[in-house]
C-alpha cells in the first residue's frame, strides 16, 4: 500500500498533496535523475517525516531503550545489591561488571532452559490449535441467521469481558480438589475426584483448558468478521455446482478466512508463548515447576531469590524475544512460499 | 512563577501555624494517652506511609491503630495500606529500588537482613523508634539484627502449634498427641470417628520446620556457612513427612493448602492442623470452645517449631524519618501491644507487656509465651526468604511422586548451595 502511493522514483510535476504554501512551490528538480537524493525526498516529503518524528520518537524510548539495555543487562552481572539505586536522597553507583556471554552459557547448557521450552512450545501449540478449531467452528455455526443468535454471541463473548485474573481464579476455585465444584460433580457420579492441580499431567490440562476458555472469544470474533467477508455468491455457485458442504467449507471458507486466520494465529502465538497470567495465578508452575513455561520461569529466577538476578532474568528475555523473532521470520517465510503477500 | 512562590510561601506559613497548634493538642493527648509522648511533639508533621501485611481479620484492628496515632498527632497524617503478604516483600523492594517505598513496612522476621544488606532500611540505634529496647524478649530481638546494627523493631511474635479440635479427639477417644508416632499408631481410632488426623500444608514450606526440627535437623548452618538440609537428618524429615500422607495419617495439597486447611479443619474432617497464632481468630470462631492448641507433635529426634513474627521497618529514604520513628515507637510501645494481644491473641515482642493482667490471663497467649521461648531460631541471613522456595519445589515433587524423599533432600541442597555461593 504505502508503495503505491509513495513513488520517489518517479518525480511527478503536480505538488502533491503538500499543504498550500508551506514551503512555496515544489522545489526545483533535476529532471531525469532515477531517484533524487535524500535532501531532496526529505523536502518533498518533510510533513510525512514530521508526523511519525514523535511515534519514532516514543517508541524509541519506550521499546527501544529498555531493548537495548536489557540486551546490554545479559551480558552483565548485575544484580539488585550492584545496579545503580536512588534511596531516598542517596545515590549508589553502579558496581556490575561485564561478563560477556557467561549468562547465556550458564542457560543452554542447564536442563531447566530446555524442559522449559519443550512444554512452553507444546502449552503454545496445544492452546493455539485448540483455540483456533473452537473459535471456527463455533464462529461457522454463528454465521447464520437463526433465532437468539446476538444471545449466543454475547455469551460465546463474555468471557472475553471480564477480567483474566478474575476469570482465573474462578477456575482455581473450581479445579479445588476438595471443596472444588468439578470434583464435587464427579464424586456424585462416582467417579473418584481428579487431583486437578496437584498432579503435574492434570495441572497440564487445567492450564491449557483454562487458556484456550480465555482465548476463544477472541479466536470467535476474528473468524466470525473473515466468514462476513466471504460473498455469499461464492457459496450459492458452489451448491449449484453440486459441492456438499464439507467441499464447500474446505474450498470456499477455508480459502476465504486465510488471511485472517494467518495473522490471528501468528499473534495468538506470540501472546501464549508469553501468558504469565494463566500459569501464574493458576499453578504458580507447579507442582513442581512442572507447569512453568519460560517466562515464568523467568520471572521466578529473577524475582523470588535474593538478591534478585537481574543479569540472568534478562538473559532469558532476550532468548525468549529471539525464539519469537525467530518463530515470526519463519512463519512469514512459509506464508511467503504459499503465495500470501505480507 | 513569582505568583507561585509567593501562595506557597503563605501556605507553607499557614502549615507552620497549623502544626503548632495542632502539636500542643498532640502533646496534650500524648500525655494523657501515655506511650507517645516526647519532646519532639511540639513539631511533629509529615506522612507516614504505612504498609501493612496482617491477614483480613488481624487488619482491621491494626488499621485503627495505626490511624489513632494521626488522631494524636494532628500534624501527622497516616496512610494505612494493606499489602498481600504473598508478595509483599517482591512490592517493597520494587519500590524501593524506584524510591517510591512506604515510609513504615511491616516486614517478617526473615525479611529484615535481606532488606537491610541491600540498603533499603533506616538503621535504628539510638534513635527515638527504639524505645526502652531492653524490655524486648531476645529471640525478636535477634531478627533485627544485621552486621552489627539494629535494622527493624519487633512487632508481634509467633511459632508454630497444633491446633486441635477437642470434640473429635474426645470421640475418637485419644489423647492429645506428643508425637507423629502416637498420631500413626492412633490413625484408626480417627478413622472410626470419620475424620482424617492432621493436616500438613504442602505447598507452603514453612509448615515442613516442625519434621525438619524433629529429626535434628535445619535448612543450613549459618556459623559454619553449611547447608545441612539433605544431611541425614534432613532426609529424615521428607521422608517423615512422606510416610505421614501415604499411611493416610494425614492429608495435603499442592495448592490452595490454607483454604483447605481451614475450611476441613472448621468442618471436622480433620482432626487437627498445624498453625500458629495469626489463625487462632479464624479457628476460634469456628470452633468456639472446641479448639484446643499443644505443642507441635514431636518427630523421632525432638520436638521443634519456628520462630516467625513480623518487625517495623523504617525505610531508608523516607522524607519523613521524626514521624516515621514516632509512629514506630508508638506501634511497638507497650501500650500498642497490650492492645493487639487483647483484640487479636497475637504474641507482644515486649517482656513487660505479658505482665499485664488482660495479656496474662490470655488462655491464647499462655500457651504460646512457653512456645515461643523454646522456638527455633531461623537463620538471619539476607538470603534467609530464598531458601523457601526451592524447598517448595522439592516438597512438590515428593508429593506428587516424582522423587524420593532422598532425592528431594539432595535437590534442595543442591540449590541452596548454588544460592549461597562458597557454603559447603
Amino acid at each position: 500500500m504505502a508503495d503505491a502511493v509513495h513513488t520517489p522514483s518517479t518525480p511527478t510535476p503536480e505538488p502533491g498533496p503538500a499543504p498550500a504554501g508551506a514551503e512555496g512551490a515544489p522545489r526545483a528538480r533535476r529532471p531525469g535523475a532515477g531517484r533524487p537524493p535524500l535532501r531532496h525526498r526529505l523536502g518533498d516529503y518533510w510533513y510525512a517525516w514530521a508526523m511519525i518524528a514523535p511515534v519514532v520518537a516514543v517508541i524509541t524510548v519506550i521499546i527501544g531503550w529498555p531493548l537495548v539495555r536489557g540486551v546490554y543487562l545479559s551480558l552483565t552481572d548485575a544484580d539488585e545489591s550492584n545496579v545503580e539505586r536512588r534511596i531516598g536522597v542517596n545515590t549508589i553507583e553502579a558496581t556490575y561488571e561485564f561478563v560477556g556471554l557467561e549468562n547465556y552459557k550458564d542457560i543452554l547448557t542447564d536442563n531447566t532452559f530446555w524442559d522449559r521450552l519443550g512444554w512452553t512450545v507444546l502449552w503454545t501449540v496445544a492452546c493455539v490449535g485448540i483455540t483456533f478449531c473452537i473459535g471456527l467452528g463455533l464462529a461457522n455455526m454463528l454465521n447464520r441467521a437463526f433465532r437468539g443468535r446476538t444471545l449466543y454471541r454475547m455469551a460465546l463473548i463474555l468471557p472475553w469481558a471480564i477480567p483474566a485474573f478474575v476469570s482465573i481464579f474462578a477456575w482455581r476455585m473450581l479445579f479445588n480438589e476438595r471443596n472444588g465444584i468439578l470434583n464435587g460433580m464427579l464424586e456424585k457420579g462416582g467417579i473418584e475426584g481428579i487431583a486437578w492441580l496437584s498432579d503435574p499431567t492434570w495441572a497440564k490440562i487445567a492450564v491449557i483448558g483454562v487458556n484456550v476458555w480465555l482465548g476463544v472469544p477472541f479466536m470467535l470474533i476474528a473468524m466470525l468478521g473473515a466468514l462476513q467477508s466471504i460473498p455469499a455468491e461464492q457459496y450459492e455457485a458452489a451448491e449449484m455446482d453440486g459441492a456438499n458442504p464439507w467441499q464447500r467449507f474446505r474450498n470456499i471458507t477455508l480459502p476465504g478466512v486465510r488471511p485472517v486466520a494467518m495473522t490471528v494465529v501468528l499473534l495468538s502465538t506470540i501472546w501464549t508463548f508469553n501468558m504469565f497470567p494463566v500459569i501464574f495465578l493458576l499453578t504458580r508452575g507447579g507442582p513442581a515447576g512442572s507447569t512453568d513455561i519460560l517466562v515464568t520461569e523467568a520471572y521466578r529466577l529473577a524475582f523470588i531469590a535474593s538478591p534478585r538476578d537481574f543479569a540472568s532474568s534478562a538473559a532469558w528475555g532476550v532468548l525468549i524475544l529471539l525464539l519469537l523473532v525467530l518463530f515470526a521470520i519463519a512463519y512469514r517465510r512459509a506464508l511467503r512460499r504459499q503465495g500470501e503477500v505480507w | 512563577m513569582r505568583r507561585s512562590i509567593g501562595t506557597t510561601a503563605v501556605l507553607a506559613a499557614l502549615a507552620v501555624a497549623a502544626t503548632a497548634c495542632g502539636g500542643d493538642d498532640g502533646g496534650d493527648g500524648g500525655g494523657n494517652g501515655g506511650g507517645s509522648s516526647s519532646e519532639g511533639d511540639g513539631k511533629l508533621s509529615g506522612t507516614v506511609t504505612y504498609w501493612d501485611t496482617s491477614n483480613e481479620t488481624e487488619a482491621a484492628v491494626f488499621q485503627a491503630v495505626a490511624e489513632e496515632f494521626a488522631d494524636e498527632h494532628p500534624g501527622v497524617t497516616v496512610d494505612y495500606v494493606n499489602v498481600g503478604f504473598d508478595d509483599a516483600q517482591n512490592r517493597f523492594k520494587n519500590a524501593a529500588g524506584a524510591n517510591e517505598a512506604p515510609d513504615v513496612m511491616r516486614t517478617e522476621v526473615a525479611w529484615v537482613a535481606d532488606f537491610a544488606s541491600l540498603g533499603y532500611l533506616y538503621p535504628l540505634d539510638d534513635t527515638a523508634a527504639l524505645d526502652n529496647q531492653d524490655d524486648f524478649l531476645d529471640e525478636p530481638w535477634a531478627s533485627t539484627q544485621y552486621d552489627g546494627q539494629t535494622w527493624a523493631v519487633p512487632q508481634v511474635t509467633d511459632t508454630l502449634a497444633l491446633f486441635y479440635n477437642k470434640e473429635l479427639l474426645a470421640e475418637a477417644g485419644v489423647e492429645v498427641p506428643e508425637s507423629l508416632d502416637q498420631i500413626r499408631q492412633d490413625a484408626d481410632a480417627y478413622e472410626a470417628v470419620g475424620t482424617v488426623p492432621l493436616y500438613v500444608r504442602g505447598d507452603d514450606p514453612y509448615w515442613f520446620f516442625p519434621f525438619l526440627y524433629g529429626e535434628g535437623g535445619d535448612l543450613v548452618d549459618a556459623d559454619a556457612e553449611r547447608v545441612t538440609i539433605d544431611d541425614e537428618a534432613g532426609v529424615a524429615a521428607f521422608e517423615q513427612m512422606n510416610d505421614l500422607i501415604e499411611s493416610g495419617a494425614a492429608i495435603t495439597d499442592t495448592s490452595d493448602g490454607w483454604e483447605n486447611m481451614m475450611s476441613g479443619f472448621a468442618g471436622g474432617d480433620v482432626a487437627m492442623m498445624i498453625n500458629g497464632p495469626w489463625a487462632i481468630a479464624d479457628a476460634t470462631e469456628a470452633l468456639g470452645d472446641n479448639l484446643g492448641v499443644a505443642p507441635v507433635p514431636a518427630g523421632s529426634q525432638a520436638q521443634g517449631s519456628p520462630l516467625g513474627g513480623w518487625n517495623y521497618g523504617i525505610y531508608a529514604g523516607t522524607p519523613d524519618a521524626e514521624a516515621s520513628m514516632e509512629f514506630v515507637k508508638y506501634m511497638s510501645s507497650a501500650e500498642t501491644q497490650a492492645r493487639i494481644t487483647e483484640e487479636l491473641s497475637l504474641l507482644p515482642t515486649r517482656e513487660s507487656v505479658y505482665a499485664e493482667p488482660a495479656v496474662e490471663a490470655n488462655e491464647m497467649v499462655q500457651f504460646f509465651k512457653p512456645a515461643v521461648d523454646v522456638a527455633h531460631e531461623r537463620p538471619w541471613i539476607p538470603q534467609a526468604q530464598s531458601l523457601f522456595e526451592p524447598l517448595r519445589i522439592s516438597i512438590e515433587s515428593m508429593l506428587t511422586g516424582s522423587a524420593s524423599p532422598q532425592e528431594a533432600a539432595q535437590d534442595t541442597g543442591n540449590t541452596y548451595r548454588d544460592l549461597l555461593e562458597d557454603w559447603s
